[in-house]
């Protein structure tokens, strides 16, 4: 939900790591996503496409990496994959948990072309 | 030439800095926070309007009312019932988020109020995501809506840390399995504080009134808790 703000975020972060390192052009960027955070990958494309056009960052692929939920018990240890909607410890049956990965939602990091010769053809 | 530059940055890094400097700003006047949040209809502002009443006397109590539409009915409310009120309206939005929050802290003497009640606009589903700077969410479940939310809105129900269930005069009248309910809970938030009450008739909501009081003073003996 909500994707056309965080869409617009992920422009905003991507544009602005560029503009430091004053590259011509933004060619990939790398978004994490957890599984229990609601974002949807094909309505951030969407909104990608529209409003990257005119900006640096058009074209520019989105790689979609999807965490998988897990919790880990504090009663017994055990960390597992959260499947369906029971946290229940599947080793002790503790309800006692504490959910440690599946809510990321970040950009990794961009792929971008510069002015910079490439190393083979410095003469 | 092609270069990866390496990032790790939070999509919803901005709301979450300016929820930071909403927390502070509470903190250095010594005000204890709620996000309360609820489908539409649960009794959220039944269930502020008796809390104000209440702790008249006891407790300062300020309101910051967040709705979608461009009404002031729940702020009319609330300042009725005895506490300064700020109206947020969200222009569309379905959730408030940091920086409303911001604004209307602008509008509120915070070193006047004991308790900021911040009442989220009517959503089980968006709300959960976004922080404001407030210490507690505070989820109002009721009987009418059905014994299944939890296992529909688990990040709603994760994400909070006290739950009120109202409407409880309703139970002999409408079909809910509290067992079914309570077990979907647990799956989700292990010892989340609960408080089964009705508005309407005044049942339980004492022990509400009580566990806000201690929370307050919780926090004001020990703020970085």
């Amino acid at each position: 939900m909500h994707e056309m703000p965080v869409t617009q975020s992920v422009l905003e972060i991507a544009l602005r790591h560029a503009e430091s390192a004053q590259a011509q052009r933004i060619t990939d960027i790398y978004l994490v996503i957890g599984q229990l955070s609601s974002f949807v990958d094909d309505a951030i494309q969407f909104y990608w496409d529209i409003i990257s056009a005119g900006t640096i960052a058009q074209g520019a692929t989105l790689h979609f990496e999807r965490i998988p939920a897990e919790a880990r018990c504090n009663n017994c240890g055990q960390q597992y994959r959260l499947e369906g909607m029971d946290f229940t410890c599947p080793q002790c049956g503790g309800v006692d948990v504490q959910v440690v990965a599946g809510q990321e939602f970040y950009v990794d990091s961009i792929n971008v072309e510069t002015d910079e010769a490439d190393e083979e053809t410095k003469g | 030439m092609v270069k990866q530059i390496p990032i790790v940055e939070n999509i919803l890094s901005a709301n979450d800095e300016i929820a930071v400097k909403n927390r502070r700003r509470l903190d250095e006047a010594g005000v204890y926070g709620i996000n309360l949040m609820a489908s539409p209809g649960a009794g959220k502002t039944s269930l502020l309007e008796q809390t104000i009443q209440r702790l008249s006397g006891r407790l300062r109590v300020a309101v910051i009312e967040g709705d979608t539409a461009a009404t002031s009915i729940d702020a009319e409310r609330t300042e009725k019932a005895g506490a300064a009120s700020v109206q947020i309206n969200t222009g569309g939005n379905c959730h408030l988020e940091a920086h409303m929050i911001g604004m209307a802290l602008d509008q509120l003497d915070l070193n006047a109020i004991d308790l900021l009640v911040v009442e989220n606009v009517g959503n089980l589903v968006c709300p959960a995501g976004w922080k404001l700077g407030t210490h507690r969410n505070v989820l109002v479940a009721s009987i009418p809506e059905g014994d299944d939310k939890p296992y529909k809105y688990p990040g709603m129900y994760h994400n909070v840390q006290t739950l009120v269930i109202n409407k409880i005069d309703l139970l002999p009248y409408v079909p809910f399995n509290m067992d079914f309910f309570q077990k979907g809970v647990a799956a989700l938030n292990a010892d989340l504080t609960t408080f089964p009450l009705s508005c309407a008739s005044g049942e339980g909501v004492d022990a509400w009134i009580d566990w806000l009081v201690s929370a307050v003073e919780a926090h004001r003996a020990n703020p970085a808790g």
